[in-house]
């Protein structure tokens, strides 16, 4: 089934943040979204999780069926990783809690902390935690923000192959955000690039390439995005 | 419903690891209770007097109308309820209280006696204060009431010298005077004496309607004096009080007390726990996540609610239980008072949660519950009649839209036996949760 998202709308006093958002993903597909600092990412992301009301506009799937991994970690500091994952599975009624929180430990490769507070974990391995939380159901869509913004090298490939396997076995559709170009370029499988609120460009990595490097350099994602962004004027 | 479980329990364990933080909540709120308990309880010690008897030693007794009267048992009747300090002269009982040894110097005159013994008036005693004005009122009061005790008790003993007098001049018998003790014949007996002389005497002798006339005032003086007992107690007591405790509580200060320092933990635990584990679950970012499909904001309210109520009410049972170790409460009210520190607990916890959701941190919302806890507390301890009638009806419009006042109620009812019962109280602080648990699903929208 495809989620969609049509005309979504959201203003916080006068500022508007979103106007009107329209996409879609599919089952099994990756959809990056890229954009500036306050252009609305983290709001898209809040509006689909169903923790903020959009002022217009329609979802075809509802929160509960949503997967979220905020941007700030959301888990309990003075529990441990096990009790955090414990909490949750169990709060989600997933039917065997325990090997969910097995499975989500040698996931993380937390193992060894397991029993560690988790406000006695470095920041990267709290963002493991949450990420895991998020995981915990086996959602049909999975809404990642900024994921891999605090993990080291290692386990940011880690988590992409394993975001990658869900959407490729178990047919997960999955949102993410990054700022991290090259990132959205080599594992989503379409990009939508947000700036003030408004989607600019919707299409493969590839079309969002061939529409950067016009004149520029093709191998500085960065740059080239960047000079993306100044030519719309953003 | 499960749910609420998992949650009540990940709560109490991440109160079990804030050991600092649960050890502060309950012993903070225990010392303020104490405090006010112990102010409450004690009045301020006696005051210092500085006394000068100037009546010269052997002279303090005194008789009047033939009955002894020691000025000396007065004094140490005042002493009851003032510590004395001794000093030998005027210059030196103003200098202590000039000094602050003493907060009022009480002199009684070497003539005191004499004048009271009569024909030299009312007596007079001479009375210095010193001190802020807090102490001196309390020891003006202290005197005075002394003073009035002693006025009374001298006032009532000469009623009684009088009336007696008053017996012997109607029916005869001794009567002792200033000038020796005399026998009198008595009115009645005279008019007695009178008409048997009349019978020897014939009609129409000048000497009868002398005699007669003579009977006439003695039968006129019979019935005046008739009057007379009754008009002197009515002016040795011419005000008797007849005390009725119509409506509040009856209950002594001492009992009071400990109802109060018993409300006064439970709204402070029960108020900061309930918004500190609500403001928490913001700041951890738990709440998105846990309203959007896990729990419903209103049964996370409940189970904040729930978690803060019992956590306050066995803190509020062990210092019940504590204190009746101690003092004499009454155990087989045991019942009564888990009705009532639950409650009280539900209420002042709803309360709580409200804080929490509209500080949203839990630093706020440990400020706004202080802040808002101590001025309550005060606010129900202010008696009517100390304030203008208007202040009092905004007190206690105050006093009933908060749950303080209705739990000190019930504890009170529950410990003491006072009025109102438990049934009210407790029936009010529910109606008080449903509305703020109300107020705090309101906040949550922009929580
Ligand atoms: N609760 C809020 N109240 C008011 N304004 C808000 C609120 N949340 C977000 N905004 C505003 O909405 C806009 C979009 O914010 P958002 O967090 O979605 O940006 P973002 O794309 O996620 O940025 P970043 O890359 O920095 O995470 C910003 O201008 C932000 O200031
Ligand atoms: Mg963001």
């Amino acid at each position: 089934m495809t989620t969609d998202a049509r005309g979504v709308t959201k203003r916080f006093g006068s500022r508007v943040a979103l106007r009107d958002v329209s996409f879609s993903v599919a089952e099994g597909e990756l959809l990056a979204i890229i954009g500036p600092n306050g252009a609305g990412k983290t709001t898209l992301l809040s509006i689909l999780a169903g923790i903020l009301r959009a002022d217009a506009g329609q979802l075809s799937r509802p929160p509960r069926e949503v997967g979220w991994v905020p941007q700030q970690p959301a888990v309990y500091g003075k529990l441990s990783v096990r009790e955090n994952l414990r909490l949750f599975a169990r709060l989600e009624k997933v039917a065997d809690p325990d090997a969910v929180v097995a499975r989500m430990l040698e996931q993380t490769g937390l193992g060894d902390r397991a029993d560690d507070e988790l406000g006695t974990l470095s920041g990267g391995n709290r963002q493991r935690v949450n990420i895991a939380v998020g995981l915990l159901a086996d959602p049909p869509l999975l809404l990642l923000d900024e994921p891999s913004s605090s993990l080291d090298p290692r386990q940011r490939e880690r988590l992409w192959e394993f975001v990658d396997g869900l959407a490729r076995r178990a047919g997960t559709a999955v949102v993410f955000t990054t700022h991290n170009v090259a990132e959205a370029e080599r594992w989503a499988d379409r990009v939508l690039v947000l700036a003030d609120g408004e989607v600019i460009f919707t299409g493969t990595p590839g079309e969002l390439r061939a529409a950067e490097i016009e004149g520029g350099d093709a191998t500085d994602f960065e740059g080239a995005f960047v000079r993306f962004l100044r030519e719309r004027g953003h | 419903m499960s749910s609420l479980r998992w949650l009540l329990l990940k709560d109490l364990q991440i109160l079990r690891r804030s050991k600092l933080l649960v050890a502060l909540l309950v012993l903070y709120p225990i010392a303020i209770a104490l405090l006010i308990g112990l102010a409450l309880s004690r009045g301020p010690d006696k005051p210092k007097v500085a006394f000068l008897n100037q009546i010269p030693i052997g002279q303090s007794v005194t008789n009047v109308g033939g009955k002894d009267i020691d000025f000396a048992r007065y004094a140490d009747r005042f002493f009851d309820a003032v510590d004395p300090v001794r000093v030998r002269s005027r210059a030196e009982a103003i200098d202590k209280v000039k000094s602050g040894d003493a907060l009022a110097a009480l002199i009684i005159p070497a003539d005191t006696v004499d004048r009271l013994n009569g024909g030299l008036g009312q007596a007079r005693v001479e009375v210095i204060y010193n001190g802020d004005a807090v102490k001196q009122s309390y020891v003006r009061n202290t005197i005075d009431a002394e003073l009035a005790k002693a006025n009374g008790a001298l006032s009532s003993t000469i009623r009684d010298v009088a009336v007696t007098d008053l017996k012997t001049l109607t029916d005869g018998g001794e009567i002792t005077t200033p000038l020796g003790s005399q026998r009198l014949l008595g009115l009645r007996k005279a008019r007695a004496a009178l008409a048997q002389v009349l019978d020897t005497l014939p009609a129409g002798s000048p000497e009868r309607a002398a005699i007669a006339a003579v009977d006439d005032f003695a039968n006129q003086a019979l019935i005046g004096l008739e009057f007379a007992t009754p008009a002197l107690n009515a002016v040795s007591k011419p005000i008797a009080v007849r005390a009725t405790v119509l409506d509040g509580s009856r209950t002594p200060l001492d009992a009071f007390a400990v109802a109060l320092a018993v409300a006064v933990s439970l709204l402070f635990i029960a108020v900061l726990l309930a918004s500190g584990v609500l403001a928490l679950e913001r700041e951890e970012q738990a709440y998105g996540r846990l309203v959007r499909g896990l729990v419903s904001r209103s049964a996370l309210l409940a189970e904040k609610i729930l978690l803060a109520a019992v956590c306050s009410a066995l803190v509020a049972l062990v210092m019940l239980a504590g204190i009746g170790a101690f003092t004499g409460v009454d155990w087989g009210r045991f019942g009564q008072w888990v009705i009532a520190v639950f409650a009280g607990g539900l209420g002042c916890s709803a309360l709580g949660v409200a804080i929490g959701a509209l500080a949203r941190e839990v630093r706020a919302a440990s400020l706004l519950g202080l802040l808002l806890a101590l001025p309550l507390a005060f606010l129900a301890l202010v008696p009517s009649g100390a304030v203008a009638v208007g202040v009092y009806d905004v007190i206690r419009v105050v006093n009933a839209a908060f749950p303080f006042k209705p739990t000190l109620q019930a504890l009170d009812a529950a410990v003491n036996g006072a009025h109102p019962s438990l049934l009210g109280p407790s029936l009010h602080l529910l109606a008080l949760t449903v509305a703020f648990g109300a107020l705090a699903r309101l906040a949550l929208r922009r929580f």
